[in-house]
């Protein structure tokens, strides 16, 4: 995208202090914008100390239109949160939107919740004033990284924030490869699986998210054709139709029908909704982040949590976006490992699941904070319908004994427990309880399309609560597996912790997550009905499942990592969705459900892929 | 001279008007900028004055708009801060307490509090660039227009 100002500008010559014979940081273009004049002014002159080349705002309509007339013009934008004319974050959400330029929010306030705010927003960086000139020294840093993202998001069309472990482009052909001989535990291997659930989704949605690349690489780089200006209310239409129609079935004609604007055409819109979409995964990416920010806050406490709210991401992806549960167990057994790789699935997947990877955060954690952003609102399109007992209290409810929770789905205490670690105990025993009530409301699941996303933590009790039509299917593995093995029920659903495990233990991990998908694969393939994979359960699962489990709760007894990894996603139609029958091609519901149990060399799966459901 | 200045500088911060961030603005000045900190200070002034006016208008209309005068004083703050002036932020965050707490008359007393604190600033810090600029052989000791 933007060069980092190599070489440009007069400064070029001229080395700063604190850098080397590098002129780069020297010359970066910043674009402050402050309605408070002081503050202008002091920091102008530390961006000039630092030799930034400084262009001065003091509104940010100004700003915006700075932006607008020069977009390759500067390189990083640092803007105050508190403006007369236009809410910090508003401008924040317009660059990201359009220009997709790293952007510095700046504010007096120190408040958590506001800094959260900005984080989730997409700013890369949260001053608090005043600010200092140590801090502006470094702003330089986030315009190399995004440029690095950039790059492997183009490469591996997938936009995020973080980088990724693996190399790019090779990683669709290795899925498919994958796919088929799965026997590879390599832990690019599990990522590249993991996108192999994407991929698989839906052919036409790959091919949309290389176009949104193409475009996005296309409209920051070269401006050569005429561009509408999305202003403020055109977006907020645009927007307000994305969400009437819903995220994932919104597309240019309807949502040009919808605005009515005369004088936009179909490809304005379709290319404005691609940038959205874009924009709305990279606030996934965001929320990953802040899992990580909150795990940092409990530092000394997991180490899983991190893996954890990657892993959950990914599982609210899968979800929303009915990957396959093989997927699903990888981008688990993946996002445990290694939260970068969970990138990769981020980024193919649209904005809906952005969203729902979004709310994950707030269910883990049980903060506020996320909360009452914007991006609650872009679950409109998102069908949730979840029944409130199920998801309600998510949050606080892992910390409940397990007692208390039986009224909880299984697949949302599933989620708990992976979410928190911490919390672990008493997720167990919450777990136990599921199989008895989950199971008998899971049964009536497969008359109605239901999408249940259990492993996602993202059960957000307002995201889902809402939807009606979601119902919990993962109840049937679980059934089995619980009439089966009433004692290991707690350790099967432990398996949200294999995170710890799988920190511990890579080489597990790695095993797990290939033997996971290898089962969840079969299953999918194979089953179509629930009773389907009921059957399927209690004849190739049942006994390794028995023995997997014994093992199991013998590790995690001794304190070692929890080898078993289970994982249930049961992804989330729109509420219009009918097809079941085509989940890989359209947007069906299915739940997987995958239980691994990590002793290496053993493992055992329930893989359910509760496909559709025809109502 | 030097000395003098020196200490009165030093006086500031000792008696808690100022604080570091005071500092950071000195050291951006440089021959190319030798005033800036003055300039600096005279543009906040200018503006604060500008927002001590809007503060009092709200107040004096009698209906309190919390949040308005909470933003008000946001902005105050961000800027008090921006140059350093200690004692003037802690009004100002003691003022948006009040704001969120709904305390009228706690915001009127804080209120009055402030500008006692910005106006006595303002004189020493007028009474410190004077110095300054007194002491000052180099071309920093003109008054920047």
């Amino acid at each position: 995208m933007m060069n980092p100002g190599h070489g440009r500008g007069p400064d070029s010559g001229v080395v700063g202090g604190g850098s080397n014979s590098d002129p780069f940081p020297a010359g970066l273009r910043v674009l402050v914008v402050d309605d408070d004049p002081t503050c202008l002014m002091i920091l102008e002159r530390m961006l000039r100390t630092c030799l930034y080349r400084v262009t001065k705002c003091n509104r940010a309509e100004i700003a915006l239109s700075l932006l607008r007339k020069n977009k390759n013009g500067f390189d990083i934008v640092i803007s105050d949160v508190h403006m007369p004319d236009m809410d910090g974050f508003k401008l924040l959400e317009h660059v990201g939107l359009e220009m997709d330029l790293p952007v510095i929010m700046m504010s007096a306030d120190d408040s958590k919740s506001v800094v959260l705010k900005g984080v989730t927003h997409g700013a890369v960086d949260y001053l608090i004033k005043p600010v200092r000139i140590e801090a502006l020294k470094n702003i330089w840093q986030h315009v190399v990284r995004k440029k690095r993202n950039d790059r492997n998001v183009s490469e591996q069309s997938g936009g995020s924030i973080e980088e990724t472990t693996g190399g790019g482009g090779g990683e669709r052909e290795r899925q498919q490869h994958q796919q088929q001989e799965r026997d590879d535990d390599d832990a690019d291997n599990n990522s590249s699986s993991a996108n192999e659930g994407t991929w698989k989704s839906s052919r036409k949605r790959k091919e949309e998210e290389v176009d949104e690349q193409g475009d996005d690489k296309e409209d920051s780089s070269s401006l050569k054709k005429p561009r509408v200006v999305w202003s403020v209310e055109l977006h907020q239409q645009f927007v307000a139709a994305v969400n009437h129609l819903g995220v994932d079935k919104a597309v240019p004609k309807k949502i040009l029908e919808m605005m009515n604007v005369p004088g936009l055409t179909r490809e304005n819109v379709a290319s404005h909704l691609q940038k959205y979409r874009i924009y709305l995964r990279r606030l996934g990416g965001v929320s990953q982040h802040q899992g990580n920010m909150n795990h940092s806050f409990m530092t000394g406490q997991d180490p899983s949590f991190v893996p954890l709210s990657g892993f959950d991401h990914l599982q609210a992806l899968a979800a929303a976006s009915h990957l396959p549960a093989q997927s699903l167990a990888q981008l688990q057994a993946t996002g445990l490992g290694r939260p970068s790789l969970t990138k990769p699935v981020m980024s193919p997947l649209v904005d809906q699941r952005s969203v729902f990877s979004f709310e994950n955060p707030k269910m883990r954690f049980g903060d506020g904070h996320v909360g009452g952003n914007k991006q609650t609102s872009l679950l409109h399109g998102v069908p949730t319908a979840m029944e409130p007992k199920q998801f309600a209290g998510s949050s606080s409810r892992m910390l409940m004994p397990p007692s208390m929770l039986p009224s909880l789905g299984q697949q949302q205490q599933q989620m708990l427990s992976s979410s928190s670690r911490v919390v672990l105990p008493a997720t167990h025993s919450v777990f136990n309880n599921f199989p008895s009530e989950l199971q008998r409301n899971s049964f009536p699941l497969a008359s109605a399309p239901t999408c249940y996303q259990e492993e996602v933590n993202s059960s957000d009790a307002r995201g889902f609560a809402n939807n009606p039509s979601y119902d919990v299917f993962n109840d049937f593995p679980q059934q089995q597996q619980h009439h089966n093995n009433d004692n290991n029920k707690m350790n099967d659903w432990d398996l949200r912790n294999i995170g710890l495990a799988f920190n511990s233990h890579q080489e597990n991990t790695a095993a797990f997550s290939a033997s996971e998908a290898y089962s969840s694969s079969q299953r999918k393939r194979r089953d179509t009905d629930v009773t389907f994979v009921a059957e399927h359960s209690q004849n190739q699962n049942q006994p390794p499942q028995n023995r997997s489990l014994h093992q199991m709760n013998q590790i995690y007894m001794g304190g070692g990592g929890p080898v078993r990894v289970k994982t249930e996603a049961v992804t989330c139609p729109p509420p219009t969705t009918t097809l079941f029958h085509e989940q890989y091609h359209q947007e069906d519901l299915m739940s997987a459900l995958l239980k691994q149990e990590g002793i290496p060399n053993e493992f055992d799966f329930d893989g359910y892929s509760i496909d559709n459901i025809p109502v | 001279m030097q000395r003098q200045v020196a200490l009165v500088k030093q006086s500031l911060f000792d008696q808690g008007y100022l604080d570091e961030q005071f500092m950071e603005l000195e050291d951006l000045q440089d021959d190319a900028n030798p005033n800036f900190v003055e300039e600096v200070a005279t543009l906040y002034f200018k503006d604060s004055a500008r927002l001590i006016n809007n503060i009092d208008q709200a107040l004096e209309r009698g209906s309190f708009d919390f949040n308005r005068l909470d933003s008000y004083m946001h902005q105050f703050k961000g800027s008090s801060t921006s140059i350093g002036a200690s004692k003037v932020k802690t009004e100002c965050t003691m003022f948006r307490e009040y704001c969120r707490a709904g305390n009228a008359e706690g915001c009127l007393r804080t209120f009055q509090q402030l500008k006692k604190e910005h106006a006595t600033l303002r004189k020493k810090l007028e009474h410190y660039f004077q110095m300054a600029r007194q002491a000052g052989p180099k071309e920093t000791a003109r008054r920047p227009k």
